[in-house]
């Protein structure tokens, strides 16, 4: 079937309008984050995977360590690096290719959300300085888009990495030899994104699809477990007037702290 | 290898490597319409900065499927020459230059009267010739000035400028050093008239007090920038009417 | 009634350029009551409206405009023209042929090829569409002879001048043929190439100073010097017998 990707011009008029009176096409309030599910461990050939469930948005994070070699400018640290995919299935609107500036945008806001709130200890993961180290593959990979990619790959990877369990391994020779055993991945932070949508001079936290297609702009920000910004990000043709993204700053503290306590086992 | 020890950035007076107070800027140089067969064009020197950008349009869009049936489709390339950094660059697009030609083009969108132009494209060109940190905020305040310049109707100029953490300390304009060894960069695009941030990032480390203080101080920066715009579009034109005097004189 | 320049003062957009009472004319919008630039140019203060002379625009086709453009692609049922406006512009051929259009008769590039310039005039253009040519009235056609300049379209004005004063005084100066588009190319056509490039270097003179005024004085006195050296250059090698 042909699924138009178009917002029919009636329903973006009704989503704007009730927006302007403090409600949403579903019951949620303006800072409500939708139907959380996470599940954990899936993937039993990664390191550690992680499922989100965000209203209908589903994203799927796996973590695969390998050894390879440090970037020259930090020849005693790890590496991180983060990817999105896009898949096809996910939505009629992803194409098959290379990562386009979407995609390429979603990884690199994730990544500086574990990068700036150091969460992973990269100097831990150096086997030997300069040669080789531990690399650290975050793969997100969108099973299907209902809007609001950012904040649900965002806490599928903080889900996946809490799930990671590393091989237990000793150096001979300079070579990494496995041994028998696991021990989980040390986090030292817990990165949470929070994105929100202008929409008639509105904001409104998590929009779904239908909102994403009718707002100006979005503003993201990812917060670690001290309620420190670590990262932002504004999206979308549109602006924030300075009063906005300081109302934005002070909902998403809390808004991080109780999405937080979903992964985050005490 | 033994560990130098690590000079600091900002000396007990406050006073930077460069010599800057925290709340100041580079030095800011800028010049419209230098480049002969681009509709419009600006090039900007911020410090070490050197970036050129240019804007073809609106013309008609390649591929045409791309094409908006009631507004322009604004199209951005941000792009670091392969000599513009310490360690020689890739030609090929990397993921953060991709990311920034949609940040910037972003930025760059609500400024511009788009729907006055339906059906076309209007391409902007930014070249990092020269780097050393700021580059995609020095990129943005080129790029406004080559719209202005192309003719291409705007609500406003659009004024880019970053504020980060030192030493502990918020500072405005963050050099290359200053962004590898600080706590935090936050560039920050503004458009004075409708009081609008177009673009906001982060990567580091601030607590909700720090990052209000942070985004009124690019904000201030983003005000300074915006009166060196204006001047640089007004002396292209002033030094016709100049032309005209001395010839006057002459005779 | 607040107004925030003196008029013909330079402007840049986002200049906010007066509040309330007034209208919003040329290159200006407003929001909130107040009225702002939106292109570079010198301001304009009229009864009740402000607006921009702007400095740099492009052309944006008007129906009724006469154009000069240049054919770039010979299609199967017309010719696809560039006007130098952010769309290209279409001339039938049934337009061209003042009949029925027949594609086993007529070979179009015998007609206009690639690279041919022509005067026409829009018929037809709105949001939806290119715009569309046509060469029916007498002065439209291809062009033949002489020679285009190019200058910005939102010079055009100051080259006719107010009643067409700049303009008249032109072609009497120079004693050539001058067509204007609207489009910012004007055709030039003279009795020698001296002619033309008199009135080209007069037309350059207006596009650098539209802005400045006593420009009609300073474009006849420029072209008087031109024609003054050449008939003291012309004298002085005639008592020589030298020539260049």
């Amino acid at each position: 079937m042909t699924y138009s990707t178009v917002a029919a011009r009636i329903k973006q008029k009704r989503i704007a309008q009730l927006i302007a009176r403090g409600k949403r096409l579903d019951e949620r309030g303006p800072n409500d984050h939708r139907a959380i599910q996470i599940e954990t461990g899936l993937i039993e050939r990664a390191e550690g995977s992680a499922r989100v469930r965000l209203g209908k948005t589903e994203v799927l994070v796996g973590i695969k360590i390998e050894t390879g070699e440090p970037f020259p400018d930090t020849p005693n640290e790890g590496v991180l690096t983060v990817n999105a995919e896009l898949v096809p299935l996910a939505s009629p609107s992803f194409e098959a290719g290379p990562p386009d500036e979407n995609s390429i945008e979603l990884a690199r806001i994730v990544d500086r959300g574990i990068r700036e709130s150091k969460a992973i200890d990269l100097a831990s993961l150096c086997v030997e300085p300069g040669k080789n180290v531990f690399v650290v593959f975050v793969d997100v990979y969108v099973l299907n888009h209902d809007g609001n990619l950012i904040d649900a790959s965002a806490l599928a990877s903080l889900a996946a990495l809490l799930n990671t369990k590393m091989f237990n391994y000793e150096v001979k020779e300079g070579e990494v030899k496995i041994k028998p055993g696991y021990t989980p991945l040390p986090l030292r932070n817990h990165p949470v994104a929070v994105t929100f949508a202008k929409i008639n001079d509105k904001l409104i936290a998590d929009p779904w699809l239908e909102e994403e297609q009718v707002m100006d702009a979005r503003l993201t920000m990812t917060l670690d477990k001290d309620g420190k910004i670590c990262a932002l990000q504004k999206g979308g043709y549109g602006y924030f007037t300075t009063q906005q993204v300081f109302e934005a700053a002070g909902i998403a503290i809390e808004k991080a702290q109780e999405l937080r306590k979903l992964v985050v086992k005490e | 290898m033994s560990q130098k020890k690590q000079e600091k950035l900002i000396d007990e007076n406050g006073v930077r490597l460069d010599g800057r107070k925290v709340n100041e800027l580079r030095p800011l140089k800028i010049e419209v319409g230098i480049l002969g067969n681009a509709d419009g064009s600006a090039y900007i020197e911020l410090g070490k900065n050197r970036i050129l950008a240019a804007v073809y349009g609106p013309r008609e869009v390649h591929p045409k499927h791309l094409a908006l049936p009631d507004r322009a489709v604004l199209r951005c390339r941000y792009h670091m020459a392969p000599f513009s950094v310490q360690e020689r660059k890739s030609p090929a697009p990397s993921r953060r230059e991709l990311e920034l030609s949609k940040v910037i083009r972003e930025s760059l969108e609500p400024s511009v009267f788009l729907e006055y132009y339906p059906r076309t494209s209007i391409d902007l060109f930014i070249e990092v010739l020269q780097a050393d940190g700021g580059t995609r905020c020095a990129g943005i305040t080129a790029a406004s000035l080559a719209l202005a310049d192309a003719g291409i109707p705007m609500k406003d100029l659009v004024a880019a400028c970053a504020a980060g953490k030192v030493e502990g300390q918020i500072v405005l304009d963050l050099t290359d050093v200053e962004d590898k060894g600080g706590e935090a960069d936050m560039p920050l695009a503004f458009m004075l008239n409708a009081n609008a941030i177009t673009l906001l990032q982060m990567d580091g480390l601030l607590t909700d007090e720090e990052f209000k203080q942070a985004v009124n101080l690019a904000v201030e920066g983003c005000k300074q920038v915006y009166q060196h715009q204006k001047d640089a579009l007004k002396d292209k034109y002033m030094a016709a009417k100049e032309a005209v005097k001395e010839e006057a004189t002459e005779e | 009634m607040p107004v925030f320049y003196e008029r013909r003062q330079l402007v840049t957009p986002g200049d906010l350029l007066a509040e309330n009472d007034y209208m919003t004319g040329e290159n200006t919008y407003k929001e909130n009551g107040k009225i702002y630039a939106t292109r570079v140019g010198l301001v304009e203060y009229e009864e009740r409206r402000v607006s921009v002379v702007a400095l740099k625009a492009f052309y944006v086709p008007a129906v009724g405009d006469t154009v000069i453009g240049k054919v770039v692609e010979v299609g199967m049922s017309g010719w696809n023209i560039d006007i130098r406006a952010p769309h290209p512009a279409m001339l039938r051929a049934s337009d061209a042929l003042e009949r029925p259009f027949r594609p086993q008769k007529d070979d179009l590039p015998s007609i206009f090829d690639v690279g041919d310039l022509v005067i026409a005039k829009i018929v037809a253009y709105d949001r939806t569409r290119d715009p569309l040519l046509t060469i029916l009235e007498p002065s439209l056609g291809k062009i033949t002879r002489g020679q285009i300049v190019e200058i910005t379209p939102t010079k055009i004005p100051r080259v006719i001048g107010k009643k067409g004063s700049m303009i008249t005084m032109l072609k009497q100066e120079t004693g050539c043929q001058i067509t204007i588009g609207q489009n910012g190319l004007i055709q030039v056509s003279g009795k020698t190439p001296e002619d033309e490039r008199l009135a080209i270097l007069a037309i350059r003179k207006i596009e650098q100073e539209a802005h400045i005024s006593g420009l009609t004085d300073r474009v006849t006195e420029m072209i008087k010097k031109e024609k003054g050296e050449k008939e003291v250059v012309e004298s002085v090698t005639e008592e020589t017998g030298k020539t260049d």
